[in-house]
């Protein structure tokens, strides 16, 4: 299958018309696959073998600082050469067919990048003819990619005179204007107020529902990565320590509860688990559970009066972004877990 | 797309070739500096000595105009035209030289500044394309007041002198032509090199003219007081100077350097800047 798509993209990168039929086969195949992909300068080893495949619309990369992330985006750009292992980008390995990955690719990088004494739409449409669009195709796309970003007013003016938050819609201008098949955003709200991250954020989860682009987005705020992504992909200390299919979990629609209890838990949780729930301890008399089918919230109280355990609180919650990351991020020194599509978040 | 439609579209129409798209570059840096009029106007001052030139090669025919101005008769204007086609291509260097300290600078240090080297090579744009076309800028610049209007003088004079006389001194376009060439090299490969290391504009166009100044001063102090002439390795445009006088045939004295060592010392040169360039040229760059 990965085989065929390669050919299909490869076509498409050769010149336009690519049959809708391969479009959708494109669509569906691996966005990235990650196959003991490490990465070192000098002695020091910033990726450790990573091995994942992702197929998600909307990838999300998390982890704390110095975890990889961007040294991720950047072996899969080309930037930097594997020490070992390789990598896939929709089909396209990395250390062979770097300039076919970076014609289908648009990257939107973290720190300042632009030209600041160039106007935006001069700057977006040099950067579509570096992509390869003629000079007014060019011209075209780079006044539909400002106006889509939301900077169609302030087109004309100098990069130089931009606000923060009209810089990073220039550099998402640029990163779109060559209509990528994929799209990495690193830290595209960084430094954003309130408002302008807020309409970052719904251009982003536009691209995804649009289905022409797909999306990796590399993030500090665990919210955006919640609020666009399907997958999440953990790093810490160069390995992946936690990957989340927020979409499926979405869809599994399981009946997750938090409980705040005084009393001995073992019997109590034993007694939940006979019962069919999945049950986890957390200390502190917390308890997190998911529900089977079966049982109601009755059956909590009942079984709670039965053990004589004291329910000082009952919340219905579901694990939220930032305690798988927490969680993640401290079993990082364990090793690393493997991970597949069918994975699940964890209690 | 209409603006009122103003959702994500991918692109599905033609392409331009790859191998074209240095050019890319090339063009944008031009209208960047053709957008001074300080420029505009320099540039447009370095093709009077041509104009100049052509005028005395026409005069140098024109029996009747000879005779307006008081020449006597059967003398001519132009006696030497070895001298007349070296001395017109070391003229355009020297604007040349100018021109590199003013076009340079502009080229690669702004991209350096502004951090834009990722969004260029994020695209299927290699490092050697965006070499080449920041180096076209200046070259071609210098190519079209050097090489370009030696070439036409040598054609005007070919016109009214005859196909024999061309074929006689054909070593002259080649001079002018390889001479030229030299320069274009030499300058584009410094002013890109210091470009690329001196973020300050003013003190990378300042040390395009100082590579010059300052290595001729150096090597002649070095040649003085160690009797040697061996200060000239340090000298670029002393070696220019002799790689295009060997193109024109003109006799080296005992005291200078082989055109051979001329050529060795330029080629280093260029391999320098090559150098140079390579280790600022990347995406991002590697701490170890």
């Amino acid at each position: 299958m990965s085989a065929l798509i390669g050919k299909g993209a490869q076509r498409d990168a050769a010149g336009p018309g690519l049959p809708a039929l391969m479009r959708d086969a494109a669509a569906s195949c691996a966005l990235i696959e990650l196959q003991d992909l490490s990465v070192r300068f000098g002695n020091r080893t910033i990726l450790d073998r990573l091995n994942c495949t992702l197929s998600g619309r909307a990838i999300g990369l998390l982890g704390p600082n110095g975890a990889g992330k961007s040294t991720l985006i950047n072996s899969l750009l080309g930037f930097y050469k594997p020490a070992g292992g390789t990598a896939q980008v929709l089909g396209y390995d990395i250390r062979k067919q770097t300039k076919q990955i970076r014609t289908i690719v648009g990257y939107m990088p973290e720190n300042d990048s632009f030209i600041a004494n160039m106007t935006a739409v001069s700057f977006v449409r040099l950067m579509a003819e570096l992509s390869g669009l003629p000079s007014e195709a060019a011209l075209e796309r780079a006044h539909e990619a400002l106006f889509y970003v939301g900077l169609g007013e302030a087109r004309y003016r100098k990069l130089g005179t931009y606000s923060l938050g009209m810089k990073q819609l220039a550099k998402l201008a640029q990163a779109l204007v060559h209509g990528p098949k994929l799209v990495i955003l690193d830290e595209p709200t960084n430094g954003l107020d309130p408002p302008a991250r807020q309409r970052m954020v719904r251009l982003v989860q536009e691209m995804k529902d649009s289905g022409e682009v797909r999306i990796v987005l590399c993030s500090h705020l665990l919210h955006d990565v919640e609020q666009t992504c399907d997958e999440v992909l953990i790093l810490n200390q160069g390995r992946i320590v936690h990957y989340s299919n927020l979409e499926e979990e979405r869809k599994a629609n399981l009946r997750f509860v938090e409980l705040e209890t005084v009393g001995d838990q073992a019997p109590f949780a034993e007694a939940l688990i006979k019962m069919g729930c999945e049950c986890a301890l957390l200390g502190q008399g917390r308890v997190k559970m998911v529900l089977n089918n079966g049982v109601d919230i009755r059956d909590i109280y009942r079984v709670a009066g039965e053990r004589q355990i004291q329910l000082r609180r009952l919340n219905y919650r579901r694990d939220s972004l930032e305690d798988i990351f927490l969680k993640a991020v401290e079993q990082g020194s364990r090793p690393p877990v493997p991970v597949g599509s069918a994975a699940h978040g964890n209690l | 797309m209409a603006i009122y439609k103003r959702t994500y579209r991918a692109y599905a129409g033609p392409l331009t070739p790859e191998w074209s798209r240095f050019w890319v570059l090339t063009r944008y840096a031009w209208r960047y500096l053709f957008r001074s009029r300080a420029m505009t106007g320099f540039f447009i001052l370095c093709f009077f000595p041509a104009i100049v030139m052509a005028l005395g090669l026409y005069l140098n025919h024109s029996e009747s105009l000879l005779r307006l101005l008081r020449m006597p008769s059967g003398r001519a204007l132009i006696g030497d035209f070895p001298l007349y086609f070296r001395v017109f291509v070391q003229m355009q260097t020297g604007w040349a030289m100018l021109l590199t300290a003013f076009a340079g600078p502009t080229l690669i240090s702004p991209d350096l500044v502004n951090n834009a080297l990722p969004l260029y090579f994020c695209r299927p744009f290699s490092r050697a394309e965006y070499v080449l076309g920041k180096f076209c800028v200046i070259a071609w610049l210098v190519s079209l007041i050097t090489w370009i209007p030696g070439l036409i003088l040598f054609l005007i004079e070919v016109g009214l002198s005859g196909p024999a006389w061309g074929w006689n001194n054909l070593y002259l376009a080649r001079g002018i032509l390889l001479g030229s060439l030299g320069y274009v090299l030499v300058y584009s490969f410094i002013g890109l090199a210091l470009s690329a290391w001196v973020k300050w504009k003013p003190v990378a166009g300042a040390l395009v003219l100082g590579t010059f100044f300052l290595g001729a001063g150096f090597g002649a102090a070095i040649n003085e007081v160690l009797h040697t002439k061996n200060g000239y390795f340090i000298d670029t445009g002393h070696m220019l100077k002799v790689f295009m006088e060997a193109l024109f045939r003109v006799p080296t004295a005992d005291d200078e350097v082989s055109s051979i060592a001329a050529v060795i010392q330029l080629l280093a040169v260029c391999g320098l800047c090559l150098w140079l360039l390579s280790r600022k040229t990347r995406a991002f760059e590697v701490v170890r």
